[in-house]
């Protein structure tokens, strides 16, 4: 029953981080989702087998959290939490690829490769996304959908299911600890009850809904969102990101820690 | 536009379920007052409020605010000089900052972002919590959401504010900040609590609903230090109109 | 049963997020078009209560084990089908961003596995079916539980696809469906259970709630054509795109291999174009591969796989040395960076101080 709390405080976390001020911070948000989903598609882009030429994306990451000032640990929690489903799929791989390589003496599956190579892009997606929204916040990713017209509708949704997230769950988690208090024996809900349990808490909150929209109403609402002006973008902003894109593209065309190690090796024997 | 007048005639409301909640409600408040609806629960405070704000409208009878009588038409300009503080800051602080849930009302008029700015920094100066503009509402203490869904109204400018509840789950001291900003105020101010003590500071008349109609009108001194008016409406005198219950002298209990 | 990035490719990602951003934007003009603004700030809540519901654990009577709500069958029976979607899309997207719930890339993909099945196939077509003679408990029962469960497999039958097509995995079709289709199936049945639960006691206690999602704007069988059609479009277009931009781009780990191997210019050798036809019938929507029992598959697999890595024996004793360096180099050089920006910092702030 903890869940409800620590998916609260994983709200928080990332709520607190994205309030925080750097230059990251300051970086304009559509530039920075564009940014991140362009990452996001040149790293899905690497083939099955590829993982050297992933390695210097990790420079975007790292980049990102050092200038940020993110804190380190929350955030590997985070991709450590989400490994594991990854891990699930990808771990049958070297069972069912047949083909297999050597090196150093040692026969393996291939899948090995294709394993790690899923595991690394699944730590570089998935921290992407995470920094993205620990230096932009809800309100800077709902600016940025604006500014590519995605309608009022739904990113008004997204605005009044974030905010009201941390007040359902608090009915939530009140709903359950009084019914472990007088069911401590019980796992989970058992099913006679849970039809009136969850049931109160949704029409309370269909309740509750009446009384916002009232309440938006009161203030004149009239079916249309108005948003403030946005700060609008800036050449450092256009530098930001064409910068990044540009890295992007080198690290995908080129393999680069196999030219550094060429290189340094003097070919490669 | 000088005399904000507020008066009822002859109130009737019915719910759909057959529950008649309001049965016959005339009152007149004037400029500047400021006036305390109180009643046990089920009188009819909150459906009363409703009704003035035009989110029910009346079986029969009408409200009119200033000239204008409050019908579907008419709720965008009766919306605009009265404004509402709900008794569950939550529902009413529904963005993700204050200073966007303040300057909500401002934009729905479609005004200049530059004016709205300065609405919302006036209105957070009011309540006390400009240094909170930027806070997302759940991170706020009781009294702080309190403050900011009065700021919320306030930024629209009406020129009677009605309040339900406003000293409800508050600390005392964030009560007493409530109490010193709302006699602050100048705007007519409409408030419904069960808070009999907030009443008697902040109201200088008194309005005792029981079972849908208007059991005593007045002024709060005479109504409020009336033990057996309050106790036949289902109230008690206010606490500090009862005897001291360290040292129990005299007092109107029992 | 959130998908993650790593797991698709850019191509199925973008036609899945095409396909999720017609049905999204088609509903939300009937959202609009039905003129009734109270469902927004009901959509939002509702979206915060699946969220926050999401969270319990509830226990299956008999078998003592527990599952999770899903929410989408729910929310199309209290919204309607148009709503539901919608706040569905709103809840995912939350979960992505903040909860890395799903990738983003994914996220088109995880809002149609998991809202258009529940919303516009498994309410209209099953749940309102059983429930369009009137409410009664057995009805709304076996109405979730069908419902529930047929939404979920085509869900969990669309990520088989979904992985499939982006060519990650090793896994043969059979062998993914066999795993992904039975675990489905219970959670259809957790599913089906707490939504009958719930709408019983929402039918008793308020009907007008259910009853006013189902009489909205009614779901016409040509939409579901328009949307299929709009898919296998977008499939055709992003495929053609993505294998154009393939082909603009040599494979790095086959351009440095050239380069290591003696030869000067960057000639384009047989196997970038046997690469780049790997990546084409990759990219393309219906590959033939995906389909075929696992034993030809393999056989095809290593097939396929030889032609990709002409030289990879070659690369195993030439380059395996670079390779380790310059990757070495690469994470020294990435941790170095990091801590360099923060030691910079901090100096910044030690001098303003």
């Amino acid at each position: 029953m903890s869940n409800v709390t620590t998916s609260q405080y994983n709200l928080r976390l990332l709520d607190d981080l994205a309030r925080l001020d750097s230059p990251i911070h300051r970086i304009h948000p559509l530039i920075k989702l564009m940014t991140t989903i362009i990452y996001l598609v040149v790293v899905v882009s690497f083939g099955k087998y590829e993982i050297l030429g992933l390695l210097p994306l990790l420079f975007y990451l790292v980049v990102i959290i050092a200038l940020a000032e993110l804190p380190l640990w929350p955030i590997v929690k985070r991709i450590l939490w989400v490994e594991p489903l990854i891990i699930g799929i990808g771990i049958l791989n070297p069972w069912f690829d047949q083909q297999v390589f050597t090196v150093g003496g040692l026969v393996l599956s291939k899948g090995w490769l294709t394993f790690l190579a899923i595991c690394c892009k699944g730590g570089l997606t998935v921290t992407a996304a995470i920094l993205l929204i620990a230096t932009t916040g809800m309100d800077g990713v709902a600016a940025a959908l604006r500014l590519l017209r995605v309608p009022r509708v739904f990113v008004l949704q997204l605005l009044l299911t974030y905010r009201y997230v941390a007040v359902l769950s608090g009915e939530v988690g009140r709903v359950l600890v009084a019914y472990s208090l007088r069911a401590p024996r019980d796992q989970g809900i058992r099913w006679p009850v849970l039809g009136s349990l969850i049931g109160q808490v949704l029409l309370r909150t269909f309740d509750r809904a009446e009384r916002i929209y009232q309440a938006m109403c009161l203030r004149g609402f009239a079916g249309e969102y108005h948003t403030g002006r946005h700060p609008g973008i800036r050449l450092w902003d256009i530098a930001y990101g064409g910068g990044w894109v540009l890295f992007f593209g080198l690290a995908r065309a080129y393999n680069l820690p196999l030219l550094i190690g060429v290189w340094l090796t003097g070919g490669g024997q | 536009m000088s005399h904000h007048i507020v008066e009822a005639t002859d109130l009737r409301f019915t719910y759909p379920d057959g529950h008649q909640a309001i049965n016959g409600i005339s009152f007149l408040l004037r400029h500047g007052e400021s006036v305390g609806i109180i009643g046990a629960n089920g009188a009819g405070k909150t459906t009363l409020l409703m009704l003035m704000l035009g989110v029910l409208l009346p079986t029969s009878g009408n409200v009119r605010v200033g000239e204008v009588e409050v019908t579907r038409k008419t709720l965008p300009i009766i919306r605009q000089k009265m404004g509402m503080v709900f008794q569950d800051p939550d529902d009413q602080l529904f963005m993700t900052t204050v200073y966007d849930d303040v300057a909500f009302g401002p934009r729905n008029y479609q005004l200049e972002e530059a004016e709205v700015e300065r609405r919302v920094v006036a209105a957070l100066e009011t309540v006390g919590i400009l240094h909170l503009r930027d806070r997302p509402p759940f991170k706020l203490s009781g009294g702080e959401k309190r403050a900011a869904a009065i700021a919320s109204v306030l930024s629209m400018q009406p020129d009677i504010l009605v309040m339900d509840e406003p000293s409800a789950s508050l600390d005392p001291r964030a009560r007493r900040r409530v109490i010193r900003q709302l006699q602050s105020f100048e705007h007519i101010k409409i408030i419904t609590s069960h808070d009999l003590d907030m009443i008697l500071e902040l109201c200088e008349r008194t309005i005792v609903l029981q079972g849908g109609r208007i059991a005593a009108d007045g002024p709060s001194a005479e109504i409020l230090s009336n033990p057996d008016l309050l106790e036949a409406c289902g109230l008690e005198l206010p606490l500090t109109l009862q005897s001291c219950p360290l040292c129990g002298n005299g007092g109107s209990r029992r | 049963m959130h998908m993650a990035d790593a797991l698709i490719s850019p191509a199925v990602g973008g036609v899945m997020w095409a396909a999720t951003a017609g049905v999204a934007a088609y509903s939300i003009k009937q959202i609009e078009a039905d003129l009734d603004e109270k469902k927004i700030p009901l959509m939002g809540v509702m979206g915060a209560f699946v969220f926050a519901a999401q969270m319990i654990n509830f226990s299956i009577p008999g078998t003592g084990s527990s599952g999770h709500l899903g929410g989408g069958l729910l929310l199309a029976a209290m919204l309607g089908p148009y709503a539901g979607f919608i706040t569905m899309a709103a809840i995912l997207s939350i979960q992505a961003l903040f909860f890395a719930d799903g990738g983003l890339l994914a996220l088109g993909c995880n809002i149609f596995n998991l809202g258009f099945y529940t919303c516009f196939i498994a309410y209209p077509l099953i749940y309102k079916r059983f429930t369009a003679g009137g409410c009664s408990p057995q009805r709304i029962f076996w109405g979730s539980m069908l419902a529930a469960v047929v939404g979920l497999q085509l869900g969990a039958f669309s990520v088989v696809l979904e992985t499939l097509f982006s060519g990650k995995t090793e896994l043969p079709f059979g062998t993914f469906v066999m795993l992904m289709q039975p675990i489905h199936l219970g959670i259809g049945i957790v599913e089906g259970l707490v939504s009958a639960a719930v709408l019983t006691f929402v039918w008793k206690a308020r009907p007008e709630i259910l009853e006013g999602a189902a009489a909205g704007r009614s779901l016409r069988s040509v939409a579901i054509g328009h949307v299929i059609t709009g898919l296998v479009v977008a499939a055709i277009f992003t495929g053609s795109v993505l294998s154009w931009f393939a082909s603009a781009y040599p494979d790095g780990l086959e351009w440095s291999m050239a380069k290591t191997s003696g030869q000067e210019e960057l000639e384009a050798p047989a196997g970038i174009h046997q690469t780049l036809a790997e990546w084409q019938e990759k990219t393309a929507v219906l590959p033939d591969y995906g389909f075929k029992p696992a034993a030809t598959e393999s056989a095809e697999m290593e097939a396929a796989a030889v032609e990709e890595e002409p030289a990879w024996p070659a690369v195993s004793s030439g380059t395996s040395v670079a390779g380790l360096v310059g990757a070495g180099l690469t994470l020294v050089g990435a941790a170095g960076a990091g801590m360099g920006i923060r030691r910079l910092k901090r100096k910044k702030a030690g001098v303003a101080a």
